[in-house]
């Protein structure tokens, strides 16, 4: 499903290479984690994915369905199912949260070619993956995540995931800042989602999310490369041993 | 050296004189009123209209801006459009005639044709200072309009819609207004072009708020792409009265709007909100004079401004704080976000404070949409342009949704986005 070869991005303002050389394959069905210390370009890897401008792919392809998507802009690469929730959801004050999610899903419907959802079936599906992510609908009526306490902002992103039904899902660290239950909650949310013709990438620096969605494969992220690819076993040894053996290995 | 003692009548300003001559048979009014009239013809013909010279004028140069007056054209039949809140009371001026068949519950409604042909209309017609020019064309040429009273202690629950519609051609309307002491209502007065060709259109609202009143005043200009409108509010807010004045700019060619303010009752409230939508190659200034005249009294003025194409905006905004208008707290601010290289704004706060015991702050702001913003919105979906136009569409929603009404909020924003979808 998604094919990353020989990989080199930068900075576009300041031309600083964050992703130096990154090979990582993920196929249909499949559930990956990426782990890696602080740092290592993650996060870069995920915006670049979906699209971000303010990184330049300077070398190497990204195919997706064997396609290269890295001509298209983050609109056309979600209307084609790649979704990524972001570590830092931002605020975004007017925009109410019920008039973007309905935006969000007409115009991936529109861009596919599929009927624009009508108003109660739309409403019918927010209320249905609300409630299944104990989301409290009033925080619905607010200017989308404004005022959302860092696991709300974390819940509706996987909110988002549940209504707009990607095809390749990218949680970026997802797991941070949510308690013990919101954690099972949206593990289970993500869980729902995972079918043969779907993929899930998982960032994360933690073990405890990986007991919940269990992953086929474990690959390590550091400085712009993947050092290391192994199956979920690989996540408990760098859990019990850090990341300094490899780290050693691969310099 | 050859001295030039005359300056030269533009074609606009020669068009305007004649028609005045052309006009001025079929006029309503009575003695005093055609005297009226004559004076400020004459003040035309000789000062002419005014240049970036003239401080008042500085930004929207009149002269070489209006570059033809068009022909004046008799009242066809025309569609109006939808009220804005369904089931409102709506008048109707067409072509500036006032329909004379209406009537709204609890309101007194008769025409300004009526007043000048008795002749009450007289003293109305003086300008505010020498530098009025729109109280000078809208004086000379004014043929109707609506005078409205709304009796003390009336409570008007829907919102009054004034249509100022028009196809091509010169209108000038007038609406007089007076909201009895501790009345409350909410009115529209909202000017459209109705069809294609140029409109040369003047409109003077004159409004009075006695003790205690409560209004919300919406003038919302949607003209046509060629057209011309000079309005003009003039404003006088008695004691612990409130007034939220919205002035929404969504068309026209070459716009002027001023608000001639006098907080002029102790205890009383003002909050102004602008939106101004601006494309194409277009000009629209908003001029703002504000006078807090006697003591304890607020105001707020929040303009949201949004720039397209090489359209260009200006917001003049002087507020005046009088010796013993001690405790005013009057704050002012002015965002605006410019959509493209060419489109440009400029916006002049002043403040002129006589007292020492006041609260008075303004800002100007010019920013772009926020790259992050628009990123997060494009990577849910959402195709640049519609992403964008929900961004600049939020940054001005914000001042409407402020409003009480949600059937008007709702109206407002829908015009809003449409706006915004044909501009973005
Ligand atoms: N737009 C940017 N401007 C400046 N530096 C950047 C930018 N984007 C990324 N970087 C730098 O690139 C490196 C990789 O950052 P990234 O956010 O991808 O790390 P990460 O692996 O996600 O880290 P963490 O585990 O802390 O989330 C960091 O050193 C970061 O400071
Ligand atoms: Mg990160």
């Amino acid at each position: 499903m998604l094919e990353i070869k020989n990989l080199h991005a930068r900075i576009a303002e300041d031309g600083t290479e964050i992703i130096r050389g990154l090979n990582l394959t993920v196929k249909a069905g499949e559930v990956a984690a990426i782990m890696g210390p602080n740092g290592s370009g993650k996060s870069t890897l995920s915006y670049i994915l979906s699209g971000r401008e303010d990184y330049e792919v300077t070398e190497g392809e990204i195919l997706y369905n064997g396609e290269s998507i890295l001509d298209l802009d983050p609109a056309e690469r979600a209307s084609k199912g790649i979704f990524l929730a972001f570590q830092y959801p931002v605020e975004i004050p007017g925009v109410a949260t019920m008039q973007f999610l309905k935006v969000a899903m007409n115009e991936q419907r529109k861009a596919r070619g599929e009927p624009e959802l009508t108003t109660p079936d739309f409403i019918r599906r927010v209320k249905e993956a609300a409630a299944e992510l104990k989301i409290n609908p009033d925080m619905l009526k607010r200017p989308l995540n404004v005022g959302f306490s860092g696991g709300e902002k974390k819940r509706a992103e996987i909110l988002q995931m549940a209504l707009l039904e990607p095809k390749l899902c990218v949680l970026d660290e997802t797991d941070s800042g949510l308690d013990i239950d919101a954690l099972k909650i949206v593990a289970d949310g993500v869980n729902a989602l995972r079918s043969p013709d779907r993929a899930v990438i998982v960032i994360t620096h933690y073990q405890r999310l990986l007991d919940y969605i269990v992953p086929d494969t474990v690959h390590v992220l550091y400085k712009g490369q993947i050092i290391r690819t192994g199956d979920k076993s690989l996540a408990l040894d760098l859990e019990a041993n850090g990341y300094a053996d490899i780290i050693g290995e691969a310099a | 050296m050859n001295m030039q003692t005359t300056s030269r009548q533009t074609a606009a300003e020669s068009a305007l004189i004649e028609a005045f001559g052309a006009q001025v048979g079929e006029l309503p009014g009575n003695g005093a009123v055609i005297s009226a009239r004559d004076r400020l013809v004459q003040d035309l013909k000789l000062n002419g209209l005014p240049t970036r010279r003239v401080e008042a004028w500085h930004y929207t140069d009149l002269k070489t801006l209006i570059r033809n007056i068009p022909a004046a054209e008799p009242v066809a039949v025309i569609a109006a459009p939808a009220v804005l809140v369904d089931g409102a009371p709506v008048i109707v001026t067409n072509q500036g005639i006032a329909d004379d068949k209406v009537s709204v519950d609890g309101v007194l409604v008769a025409s300004f044709a009526t007043m000048l042909a008795e002749g009450t209309a007289a003293p109305g017609l003086s300008i505010i200072d020498r530098d009025d020019t729109i109280g000078k064309i809208n004086g000379a040429f004014v043929r109707d309009g609506f005078v409205l009273e709304f009796p003390a202690g009336s409570v008007i629950d829907q919102p009054i819609e004034i249509q100022a519609l028009h196809g091509a051609g010169q209108v000038h309307t007038r609406f007089p207004v007076s909201f009895g002491a501790g009345s409350k209502a909410t009115v529209i007065e909202r000017h459209m072009s109705v069809s294609q060709g140029e409109a040369f259109v003047s409109s003077v609202t004159d409004i009075s708020l006695e003790d205690g009143a409560d209004v919300t005043w919406i003038v919302l200009q949607q003209q046509g792409v060629s057209d011309t409108h000079l309005g003009q509010m003039r404003v006088r807010i008695g004691s612990n009265a409130k007034l939220r004045l919205y002035v929404i700019n969504a068309g026209g060619r070459l716009v002027r709007q001023e608000l001639r303010i006098d907080v002029a009752g102790e205890g009383s409230d003002l909050q102004i909100r602008g939106v101004n939508l601006l494309g194409g190659d277009t000009h629209t200034d908003v001029t703002l004079v504000l006078g807090h005249n006697v003591p304890n009294t607020t105001s707020t003025e929040i303009f949201r401004n949004v720039v397209f194409d090489r359209a260009r905006g200006v917001f003049q905004g002087m507020i005046k704080v009088a010796l013993d208008a001690q405790k005013t707290d009057a704050r002012m601010a002015c965002n605006t976000l410019l959509m493209s290289d060419e489109a440009e704004f400029s916006a002049k706060p002043e403040l002129e404070i006589f007292a020492d015991d006041v609260q008075c702050g303004h800002g100007a702001t010019v920013a772009d949409i926020d790259a992050n913003h628009l990123y997060y919105l494009m990577a849910r979906g959402v195709p640049r342009n519609k992403a964008r136009a929900m961004l600049v569409n939020a940054f001005v929603a914000e001042i409407v949704e402020e409003l009480e009404d949600e059937a008007l909020v709702d109206a407002l924003e829908a015009i809003i986005s449409s706006w915004l979808e044909k501009h973005a």
